[in-house]
């Protein structure tokens, strides 16, 4: 009777760590799949992709945890592959500066523009104070249009 | 008036840029492999049952290997361009059948002709992966010493051929 009850325990808890790492293992196969791009709907990760590629791709994942690879070694794999493009965060190199620093060199131009300008405006002068010959001319421009 | 020609230069420098990407083909992706060895692998022989080949078998002389399957459309119209190629005798072309039914694979050929030494066959698609396979067909030019020397993403055409591969096979 004890016997079987330990044995029933013994199975359960190897069954639940089982189930642990099953676990752990869905979570890293779920961030590397939002982290690589399907190359055939590009604007799509592989675990949202359709495409058949992406299906052999998300195996050769699972594959890949299973066989108790890094995550390094499993991105290292994919851009072996295909490239810096499967990564949806590029690496930062010589040929990817652009793409990180462009869109904040951009930013700091706008405000550069922006501030340059605002100072000008300040700095020049309010417009002249109108003389009483002009306002007379206009009072009599403008009482001309009212009546006709 | 100087300052309003300054909206108008980034208006044109955008429009520049924008037009130029219009000309662009999204799908073309560098490949990381041109420059490195040809991945190895040693697959059934389409049709020989038995046989295998691999990269191996064509060391010292150039090759092409020309990733098609009986399903994608595009290969069609890519196939006489590439039974023109083999007609040129410049390297033998070695297809891969990818992720394709054998029988339709070879009932594809007797059809519209085979320019292929030979086929072989990556029914799961693991060597596609190898070589980075996004979009059928796809065409690598391997050097004498098995090194991808070029890759063309989509099909050939008589003008890829005569401006690209031709002139670089000879060189090879």
């Amino acid at each position: 009777m004890i016997r079987r009850l330990v044995t029933v325990l013994v199975a359960a808890a190897v069954a639940a760590v089982a189930l642990a790492q099953d676990e752990a293992e869905d979570e890293r196969f779920r961030q590397l799949a939002a982290k690589l791009r399907c190359l055939v709907c590009q604007n799509q990760t592989l675990a949202d992709s359709g495409a058949e590629l992406a299906g052999d791709l998300r195996r050769e994942l699972r594959e890949q945890i299973r066989a108790g690879r890094s995550d390094e070694q499993i991105v290292e794999f994919m851009v072996a592959r295909y490239g810096d493009f499967v990564l949806y965060e590029p690496p930062l190199k010589a040929t990817t500066l652009l793409l990180w620093v462009g869109p904040f060199a951009l930013l700091a131009l706008a405000l550069g523009a922006v501030g340059w300008i605002a100072l000008r405006r300040r700095r020049t002068p309010p417009a002249a104070q109108l003389s009483p010959e002009a306002r007379a001319q206009i009072a009599r421009l403008l009482g001309e249009e009212d009546a006709r | 008036m100087k300052s309003a020609l300054v909206p108008l230069a980034i208006f044109l420098a955008l429009a520049g840029f924008l037009f130029a990407g219009l000309g662009l083909n999204p799908r073309e992706v560098p490949s990381p492999l041109v420059g490195k060895p040809a991945p190895n692998f040693e697959l059934p022989v389409l049709g020989a049952p038995g046989r295998r080949l691999g990269p191996i078998d064509f060391k010292g002389r150039p090759w092409l290997l020309n990733v098609w399957a009986s399903w994608c459309v595009t290969c069609r119209d890519e196939h006489p361009v590439l039974l023109d190629l083999a007609q040129k005798k410049l390297a033998p072309i070695v297809g891969l059948n990818y992720k394709d039914r054998e029988d339709d694979a070879l009932r594809w050929l007797a059809r519209f002709g085979d320019p292929f030494e030979a086929t072989v066959v990556d029914a799961e698609g693991r060597v596609g992966i190898d070589y980075g396979v996004y979009g059928v067909p796809e065409t690598y030019v391997i050097d004498r010493d098995g090194v991808i020397r070029h890759k063309h993403i989509g099909p050939l055409t008589p003008e890829i051929v005569e401006r690209r591969l031709v002139p670089l096979l000879k060189s090879l």
